[in-house]
């Protein structure tokens, strides 16, 4: 988080610097030509408080306002909804005079497909989405796999009874991604039995808010002699951290920093988390369109990118921390390659 | 056929409401809701005239009407499948199991085979159908055979449904090309429905399957006034121990009723299957069946009626786009639909009582007026 804050910072002033800076009085604004920026921003299902994905997204977008100047407006997604609604949704806020638009989760690439090709001035942005294609969008996708390279070669080290398990919350393709980097993580450190578990299966998305099935599966795998456990599985993730707390084993965490933002009670018994910055994504995304800076296709956040991570909050990694930075350069390097599935 | 006058009978619109009362229940209801939505608008710091007004200029262009009009077919399918069970005194809470696994399945055998077009489209629908009117059959022979309350059988039927729905689709699904989304194989264009350009001036259509809707609305209507099965169903639940002693089959009743009501449910997902996203993925609709549940009540279980609520649904759903872009939250649109269907129900039930006491009055008022005219004869 904090290098690529100060990154962003640092680009941003330096695009102050660009635009010649013509204010004196007040260097902090930002130099705009007529109105500011409106930014337009589509949930998906669970919205803004999910503590997890769509959170990392209002956290990128509030971090815009407060930085950027831009004005934001945020639209939830309801249950049954139709592709219709999703397209309406985009359509509404790049009618109201919103530019960028950005909208979070792969449910939108239909929608977004076909309302960028509507509105060819306004620029779009999809989170987890490579499929929807055209000039004015951004795919914002993200190497979760090398992360969980990182969290899996953690896990491996610190592991004593060489049993390690992974925790899906729904059983899809970009879970895939994360349990193929974990696993090849472990491997890479040592030869360790892998157990995975996907808390439901598709269409049902339960798995990704139920904690006390989290707790189950986490359960059953420290009973059986497992020592940590990587859990993917969003808003059930509490429920993993319970049971580790409990059996005084190890979790690791997804998508935020959560020894950071978990209920602090379990917090001692997150080892470390695979941070996929969405929020990072959103705000370069925001901050490219409003230096005019855009650029269409596919936008990769990996290592490199700084877009995935490992965390290192509560100081467990310490000694190990030389070893997981060399292989993070590796993967950087490409010496190192991790597989997506 | 007199109906008992239960609290019961009156909510689901077996009671029916004569002459100016008929008219006085809906204004009153939306003379409450009215104020009951504006109240709560002016609570949430919401100018009402104002947010009303930006909803209606919105929801009255011809893209939105468009919208709606797709909405509320598909509401208006799942509000039929529960009216139907309705007035037969059945609460099928499983429409939206029974849709979703119908849809499922329709999708899956659909994008299997290769047919001419009416002749593919037909399949899927009647695969559709049968699937629903099996899920809902088994809550029917449960209550029937074993006196189990379809509300408990078909609550978990939805549950099983999910997990089977689950099983199902990850053995049938095919990644969407390109994403992280995964579906069933695509239905051939030749399965499907043309959409209609139904509202002059919208770039979108309705669905081709509104049809199938209207259709559903006037089946609806002629099996229950025109035919003897009709006849059956409604005495069932107005008295089952009248029903038996006219020589209805009441067990055969409560199957076939549930099995009625299942297969329309399974045409919920239709409109949007064959006229939209021909596969069934991962963001195809859920919760349309608890939906129906509210829209059915506020139609009081009439054909015509329920088209009113699902089209009213329809434009609140579709507006509460316009109300985010303005600031004002999009829950608002819950509060309002939730307020509509309690300020429906309350209503109706106070004309009711209304009706009821005054009756009262004019029976206790004619039951003394001869009295009267006795004594006063006598005394002469």
């Amino acid at each position: 988080m904090r290098p690529i804050g100060a990154t962003a910072s640092t680009t941003l002033l330096a695009a102050l610097v660009a635009a010649g800076c013509a204010i004196e009085d007040d260097p902090v604004e930002i130099p705009t030509h007529g109105p500011p920026t409106r930014v337009g921003l589509a949930y998906d299902i669970g919205g803004r408080g999910d503590r997890s994905f769509n959170d990392s997204a209002a956290f990128g977008l509030d971090r815009a306002e407060a930085e950027l100047g831009v004005e934001t407006t945020e639209m939830p997604a309801g249950n049954g909804e139709t592709d219709g609604h999703r397209a309406e949704r985009l359509r509404a806020l790049a009618k109201e005079g919103h530019n960028p638009v950005i909208a979070v989760g792969f449910v939108y690439s239909g929608a977004v497909s076909r309302v960028a090709a509507e509105f060819p001035d306004v620029k779009f942005a999809i989170v987890d989405d490579p499929g929807a294609r055209g000039p004015n969008i951004s795919n914002l996708l993200f190497a979760e796999n090398e992360g969980s390279f990182l969290v899996g070669a953690a896990g491996a080290l610190k592991s004593r009874t060489n049993k390690l398990g992974f925790v899906g919350g729904v059983n899809v393709p970009q879970l895939h991604k994360f349990e193929a980097g974990y696993r090849a993580g472990i491997q890479h450190v040592k030869p360790a039995e892998v157990r995975s578990r996907y808390l439901s299966d598709p269409p049902d998305l339960s798995g990704f808010t139920d904690p006390a099935k989290g707790r189950a599966a986490a359960q059953g795998m420290y009973d059986s002699g497992v020592d940590v456990v990587f859990q993917a599985t969003g808003g059930s993730g509490s429920g993993v951290f319970e049971a580790a707390r409990d059996t005084g084993d190890w979790a690791i965490g997804v998508d935020s920093d959560q020894a950071k933002t978990a209920d602090p009670e379990v917090r001692g018994s997150i080892l470390t988390s695979m941070l996929k910055k969405v929020d990072v994504a959103v705000f370069d995304f925001i901050h490219g369109v409003v230096k005019g800076d855009f650029r269409s296709g596919p936008v990769v956040y990996d290592l490199k990118a700084g877009g995935v991570d490992y965390a290192t909050t509560g100081g467990h990694l310490t000694d190990i921390v030389p070893q997981l930075n060399q292989l993070k350069r590796q993967i950087i390097d490409g010496r190192i390659k991790v597989p997506t599935h | 056929m007199t109906v008992p006058d239960t609290f019961t009978n009156r909510l689901l619109g077996r009671v029916k409401l004569t002459g100016l009362l008929s008219l006085a229940a809906p204004v009153l209801a939306i003379l409450m809701a009215g104020l009951i939505t504006a109240v709560v608008l002016v609570v949430t710091g919401n100018p009402p005239i104002e947010t009303l007004t930006l909803m209606i200029d919105y929801g009255s262009t011809p893209r939105s009407l468009t919208l709606i009009v797709n909405a509320a077919t598909t509401y208006y399918l799942s509000a039929m499948a529960v009216a139907l069970g309705f007035r037969m005194n059945l609460f099928n809470i499983g429409v939206d199991g029974q849709y979703r696994l119908a849809a499922l399945i329709a999708a899956a055998v659909g994008g299997a085979v290769s047919l001419p077009g009416p002749l593919h489209i037909l399949l899927i629908i009647v695969v559709a159908v049968a699937v629903g009117a099996a899920w809902a059959g088994i809550a029917g022979l449960l209550k029937a055979r074993r006196g189990v309350s379809e509300v408990i059988s078909t609550i978990m039927l939805n549950t099983i449904a999910t997990g089977l729905g689950a099983w199902l689709l990850t053995q049938w699904a095919v990644p969407v090309a390109g994403s992280n989304n995964i579906g069933t194989k695509p239905i051939p264009e030749s399965a499907h429905v043309p959409g209609i350009s139904l509202i002059p001036g919208a770039p979108n259509k309705v669905f081709g399957l509104l049809l199938l809707a209207v259709l559903v609305g006037i089946g609806f209507h002629l099996l229950l006034n025109r035919t003897r099965f009709g006849f059956d169903l409604r005495a069932t639940g107005r008295s089952e121990s009248a029903a038996v002693a006219s020589g209805v089959n009441v067990k055969k009743m409560i199957v076939w009723a549930m099995v009625i009501s299942g297969g329309v449910a399974g045409l919920v997902g239709m409109p949007q299957l064959l006229g939209s996203s021909y596969s069934y993925s991962l963001d195809f609709p859920a919760g349309l069946g608890f939906t129906g549940i509210a829209i059915a009540l506020l139609g009081r279980n009439n054909p015509v009626g329920v088209a009113f609520g699902a089209l009213l649904w329809g434009f609140l759903d579709t507006s509460s786009n316009i109300l985010n872009l303005h600031k004002v939250s999009p829950e608002i649109i819950t509060i309002m639909q939730g307020v509509i269907v309690l300020c429906v129900v309350v209503a109706y039930e106070l004309v009711h009582r209304y009706r009821i006491s005054a009756e009262q009055r004019r029976v206790s008022r004619e039951l003394s007026a001869p009295a009267q005219a006795q004594v006063e004869g006598a005394g002469v």
